[in-house]
Parts: C-alpha cells; structure tokens; sequence
C-alpha cells in the first residue's frame, strides 16, 4: 500500500493521512493508490502539513508497517529512548522497528 | 513588468543590461551600453575598467541560495562604482538588508515586494558588526570612537 | 567570560524579533516552506525524524553557570527534560515545537546565548580549545580572538549564502585538542621569531565524505590583519566554491580542485584589495575582549596535593582530571558517556547540577568538548572529592575520559533524518561490553568514533577506531575503519573491509583490540600500534 507521511507544521508532530485528516498514529494510515501527489499539494497548500511524502508500507496483522526503517522509527521514536516512544509501556516495541 | 524598488534619486535606466562577454568583447563589444547585466558566474572584476561609463549593473539571483552576487555587488562598490546596482530575480524580502549592505540600491524581485515591507527590512539591524560599502559604522568603531 | 555590551545585546534581540516575524509568516503561510528553510536553519532550527530540532550555539565551549542553567530550563520548558551536547561544542534539543521557538531564542538572549549560524550555508559557530584559559602549554588564551571573528561572522551580509557551510576553529596551543585541521578554516596562534602573536591559516579540511587535511595556506598573519585575511579567504570561496553539485561544495574540494597555491595567491590578491578598506577591527577592540578573558582570582595558597585514598575517586582523578597551569588547580572533564548511556545527551537537572558545580567550584564557568563532554576548567584541588562525590551521586561520575567506553556518537537514524543508520544502539552495545574498568584501563587510549551517514557528524575518519552506518537495501550495516587521529598527528582512517551488522561491528571491535593487545610495544596506544603494524594483522583477525 501507499500512505502518506509528513510533520505537522507547528508542532513538527510526525503524522500520517487518514483519508480525511492527519493522525500521529501509523495505524491510522489508509492507502492512497494514485491520489499521493493530489492529496499532498492540497494539504501542503492549506498548512495542514509539511516536509510530506508518500511512501511504501504493508498491512499486517498488527496494523500498518511502513517500508523502511527510518519511517518505521519515525512512526514509533527513538529507539533508544523507548519511554518517549508511541508505545512507552511495550518493552518489545524496539524490535518493530527492526 | 516587473516594479523596481530604487533606493537612489537619479532617473532610472530604460535600456535591459547587454551580458558581460557582449559589453567586453575586444572586437564586438558594445563599451558604449550603459547597462549591463551579470550572471552569478560573472567576474565583476571584468568591468572594472568601464565603471565611470556605465549607469546600471543588474546582478541576476536565478536562485536566492546562489550568493555570488553578494560578492559581485561589493567588489563593485569597492572599485568606486556609484551608478545604480540592482539585484534582480529570486530576491526575497528577507535578504533585503544583506543586499543593501553589499551596495545594492534597487531592487526587482520576482515576486512583488512593497515598499513598506522592504523599508522595513533594510532596516532589520539597529547596528552592524562588519565594515561593507554601505557607509555604516561597524560596532567596533562605535565602542572604539 | 564575554559579556555582552548594548551594541551585543540589541543585535541579538533584533535578531529574535526578525524571526518572531519569520515563523509568523511561515505560519500564515507568506513563505513558502523552501523559502523558510535556509531562514530556519540559519536559527538553528532543523526538522527531524519526530520534530524540530533546535541547536543552540556555545561559542567557542565556553559559557557560565546561569547560561548553563538556562539550558537545563529550556529542555524542561520546551524540551522533554533533556538536551543533547554536541561535536560542534554546541547543545541540541530534539522535540522543538516550531511556535514556540521565537520565545526560545527570546529566553536564551536574557542570559547573552542565540542559536544565530548553527545551521545553513553560512559561517557556523567558532569552535575552540576546551582548555582554552587554563592548559599549560596555550601562548594565548585564543577565545578573544575566536570572539572577534564571532563578531565578524555574524549576520555578515555578503557570506550568508555560501556554497556550503563555513566551520572555523582556533587554537594557541601545539597540542591540537579542537581537531583544527579538519575544519573549513583551522587558525592556529603562534609566536613569530621577533615573539609577536600571529596567525597560521590552515584552509580546506574537513571532513564529510571526502574527509581532507586542510593544508597551511596563510603562514604567520599578522594578526591585526586576521579579519581581514579570513575575509578574503571566504570572498574567493564565495565567488568560486562550486555550486552545480551539494556534495562538491565545500571550501576543501576547491582547495583541492584549483590546488593549495593557486587558492593561496588568490586569496593574497584579495587580501592586498581588502587591506585598503579597513575592515580590520582595531587593536583596542581586541584588548576590550581580552580584559574579559583574565584569569580568575586563582587562590595562590591552595594545596597542590590531593588525597588519593579512596580508590575510586582516584580511578576518576587519573582518568578525568588535567593539569592545570595555575598550581593548586585542576582540569575536571565530566564524562556524558556512562556505560551504556547515550553519549552527549544530559538531563535537566544534570544540567542544573553542572551549572551549580560551577558556580561553586570552577569560578562559574564551563567547557563543552567536541567529544562531547563538559568540563569544569578551575577547580581546586581541594575541591575535587566533593566535586566527584556529587557527579558520582548523579550519573555524572564515569572515570573515562578518552578510554574505549568514552564514544563519540552522532544521533544517527534515532533522531536524524539524514541518517541511514542508527548510532547510540551501537555506542551503548560496545560500552556494555567493554565496561569493565580494568580491562578500559588495560587499552588506554582509544578514540572511538561513530557517524551513522557519510556527513561524518561523529568524526568517525578521525576516530582511532571508525565506525560508519550505511543503508544496504533498507537494512543497518556498519563499515569499521582504523587509524584515524585529529589533533598534532591528524589522519583519517581507512576501511578495513566489507561491513557489518549492528552485532556483527561490536565483535569485530573487540577482535581488533586483541590484535592490538598482542602485538603493542612499550607504551604504544592503540593507534601506534596500528600506524607501526599496519592494517593487515587487523584485516586477518577480523575477517579470518
């Protein structure tokens, strides 16, 4: 699939496009087919995001799996400091990156 | 047409800058242009013999991150040139002050700038730390009478 | 220290104002996000892999406690309660909201800090001698005169769109602890024959991905002329560095293409131009700076022995603490490197403590080194076990000062967008294992060096031991290259062969230590031995 990534403008947020708006959570992520460049120009336009681009990701049973790795730690933290993380309680959650 | 913003009280040149490799040419030169126009990769160096006969150097910013001009405008200014220095194309109202500090005294941006705006940002630093063209006492003089 | 003056002051509070405009217009929307970014960046103000990061300048390392105590401040007012100190001697915070950032540099001005020229192709932070002030074997303290250039860099209107960034270091010493030859402009004050102070202007080191040793371009510049000289070393940069291609833009690949004499005797030509102008600050200008560099009220009584009793504290004392040149005096490094920490990265309130410590006990002021470490440069001897007792009490109390466990990282694909690897996984799997005290003590001196990109933000060419994370196919791979140094014997290392993985690198390092362990003679370091053995014995073990 394809979905659509970016920061927040003021915040610097890492979000992601929901079909209808943005969301700090990857699972949110819906697959944008050909729509990215569209979808993008508009949002860049008005604001709602910035520094955004489309990537690859797949959808598994645990939700959305960007393809590489330094969206996968964008969608989640730093690894090394996992407390600042998404998931601050999931002692497991380094190894969704890897 | 794009506006000119001029910061000088002569009459303004009418006449589009002729290219540098056009104004010098020993045997088609045209050294009796009183414009010319520099590209970033020009020498300014190279009309420093025709000062006293030309009235408009335009410096071109294809890009604003190209800074050549910067040093282009000084080295003309050092050389004693007065006529007017303009700087034209991708000029951002937020180099207006550097530019001016480097003897640009007229500007023509791209994209319209009013004069307000630009009166503002030529006048972002209360004081200045270096010694350019633009007359301004540097700092350490000013501490140092 | 330097103390702002009115003139100072106002220049950094306009600054603040003009950029309370720029983010009110990005906001808006009146600029556009490429016409913003080189407005940003040259606030200091990136936007990372989670959000924006703001790098905050400390001039040449130096700064006081209430400055330092700002710092903590910051990371708790605006940050997540921590900041990061960096290779350039500067500090960053990680989780910066764009909005908030006028009101950030607004806080820093009160206590005479910006974040002016951290980023952008422009003139960068002037870097110094950490010791600077206090090493015995300085001819000068260099701070006044990388204060002068400071003054000179900022906001200077025809350098401010470089081809690519500008770094300059100065020193006054012969041992080089600033890494000056791998920087854009290292300047190094000397004696000349008669014993007057001058200049010596090595141009066109760096490092990045075609890591170069900046070669001697201006030998012995007067040094009321050393404005001057430097501005026309950047004129001729600015005209002629390239600008068709990012990656060739740097001042060193020009020095390098045009060759060191051609690049010289342009600058001398633009030199003798700009000697006309008088642009050159005057004498008293450097004398003001200077009378604000004098050494403290040293106490010339203070015992000059200290209690070794306790042996951890002496384990510290000989691995963090120099010679001072005032007797009664010591150097203290405190090492933001614990075993398996993230190395640079402090807390507010260590931070806060730091600022307190040196207050209390270094005539309020601190260093940060380009390794990444603080230190307190006038401490009293006497001074030094509850000094090391409150560090220790803090997590701040690592005895490792340039010892294998004291890593030079970057914050790699954790935290950088232009990483393609990740960095402190690394720096904190080698630290595990090789924390044992005794067996760091057994290595010695060993610099270890991780960048997790070819732009090379952890120095890993002049690491003894480099390490370089790569992207292969989407996956972490780390090269290791060896015999690497700054300082008096600056060289870059060279690779020793395919790469590895994150575990992989971490065993490879230890198989290289062995080597190293086997074959040194009396006294070598690690880097000794590899310059006298050479890569192959390195290449065997690692490899097989």
């Amino acid at each position: 699939m394809k979905i659509l990534t970016g920061n927040d403008l003021k915040t610097g947020d890492v979000i992601w496009w929901t079909g209808y708006d943005w969301s700090r959570h990857v699972e949110d992520a819906v697959d944008v087919g050909s729509d990215a460049d569209t979808i993008l120009a508009r949002e860049e336009a008005t604001r709602r995001v910035n520094a955004s681009y489309a990537i690859e990701a797949q959808k598994t049973a645990d939700g959305v799996r960007p393809a590489h790795i330094k969206d996968r730690i964008r969608a989640l933290g730093p690894t090394v400091r996992p407390d600042l993380t998404l998931k601050p309680t999931d002692p497991e959650i380094g190894n969704w990156v890897i | 047409m794009v506006d000119v913003l001029r910061y000088r009280t002569d009459e303004m040149v009418g006449d589009p800058g002729v290219t540098v490799d056009s104004f010098v040419d020993p045997v088609f030169g045209q050294t009796n242009a009183s414009a010319v126009r520099l590209e970033p990769g020009d020498d300014a160096r190279a009309l420093l013999p025709y000062l006293d006969r030309l009235a408009l150097v335009e410096v071109n910013f294809p890009a604003y991150g190209d800074g050549r001009g910067y040093s282009s405008a000084r080295i003309l200014r050092e050389a004693g040139y007065t006529g007017e220095l303009r700087a034209v194309g991708d000029v951002l109202i937020d180099q207006l002050s550097h530019m001016h500090r480097c003897g640009f005294d007229a500007f023509a941006p791209e994209h319209a700038i009013t004069r307000e705006a630009a009166d503002k940002a030529i006048a972002t630093w209360p004081e200045v730390y270096q010694r350019t063209v633009d007359g301004r006492q540097p700092i350490w003089a000013l501490r140092h009478g | 220290m330097y103390k702002y003056d009115n003139y100072d002051q106002q220049m950094v509070d306009a600054r603040v104002s003009e950029f309370r405009d720029q983010v009110a217009r990005r906001i808006a929307g009146t600029l556009t996000e490429d016409q913003f970014k080189p407005l940003r960046l040259k606030n200091g103000l990136y936007l990372q892999l989670h959000a924006y990061m703001l790098r905050v300048a400390i001039p040449y390392g130096t700064l006081s406690g209430a400055q330092m105590r700002l710092l903590g401040d910051i990371a708790d007012k605006y940050d997540r309660g921590y900041g990061h100190f960096t290779t350039r001697q500067n500090i960053q915070y990680n989780w910066i909201k764009l909005a908030d950032t006028p009101d950030i540099l607004a806080d820093l001005a009160k206590v005479e800090m910006h974040a002016i020229q951290t980023s952008g192709n422009c003139i960068r932070n002037i870097s110094s001698d950490q010791f600077a002030g206090a090493a015995a074997d300085e001819i000068v303290d260099p701070r006044p005169y990388a204060e002068l250039l400071r003054q000179w860099s900022s906001f200077h209107p025809e350098f401010d769109y470089l081809p690519r960034k500008f770094k300059i270091a100065v020193i006054a010493s012969e041992t080089d602890r600033a890494a000056m030859k791998l920087h854009d402009i290292g300047i190094r004050l000397r004696h000349d024959d008669a014993g007057a102070i001058v200049a010596d202007f090595y141009v066109g080191g760096g490092m990045g991905r075609t890591p170069m040793i900046a070669p001697l371009i201006g030998d012995g510049i007067a040094i009321d002329h050393m404005v001057t000289y430097t501005e026309a070393a950047l004129r001729v940069y600015n005209r002629h560095g390239r600008r068709d291609n990012k990656y060739k833009a740097r001042i060193k690949i020009l020095v390098h293409e045009i060759g060191a004499d051609s690049y010289r005797s342009q600058v001398e030509a633009e030199f003798a131009h700009l000697q006309t102008l008088e642009l050159e600050p005057p004498a008293a200008e450097l004398a003001r700076i200077q009378a604000m560099f004098v050494p403290p009220a040293f106490d010339t009584t203070a015992p000059d022995s200290v209690d070794r009793s306790d042996p951890d504290f002496a384990v510290w004392l000989d691995n963090n603490v120099h010679a001072h040149k005032q007797p009664g005096y010591a150097l203290v490094t405190i090492s933001l490197k614990p075993i398996g920490g993230i190395p640079g990265d402090a807390s507010a309130d260590q931070i806060r403590l730091m600022a307190d410590l040196a207050q209390k006990h270094s005539f309020d002021e601190l260093r940060v080194t380009h390794a990444q470490n603080i230190v307190l440069p006038h401490v009293k001897k006497a001074d030094l076990y509850a000094l090391w007792q409150m560090l220790e009490a803090n997590g701040l109390g690592t005895p490792n000062l340039d010892l294998i466990t004291d890593i030079i990282a970057c914050p790699g694909l954790d935290y950088c967008s232009l990483a393609n690897a990740r960095s402190i996984p690394l720096a904190q799997k080698i630290s595990q294992r090789f924390a044992d005290q005794g067996r760091q003590q057994d290595l010695g001196e060993l610099k270890l060096k991780i960048s997790g990109c070819i732009n090379a933000c952890g120095h890993h060419h002049a690491g003894h031991i480099g390490v370089l994370g790569v992207d292969r196919k989407g996956v972490e791979n780390y090269q290791l290259s060896l015999g690497g140094s700054e300082g008096a014997d600056t060289s870059l290392g060279q690779i020793t062969g395919p790469g590895f993985s994150e575990d992989g690198i971490v065993d490879a390092i230890e198989k290289a230590t062995e080597v190293y362990l086997v074959k040194r003679e009396n006294g070598e370091r690690f880097v000794d031995t590899y310059r006298r053995v050479g890569m192959a014995p390195f290449k065997e073990a690692i490899y097989g």
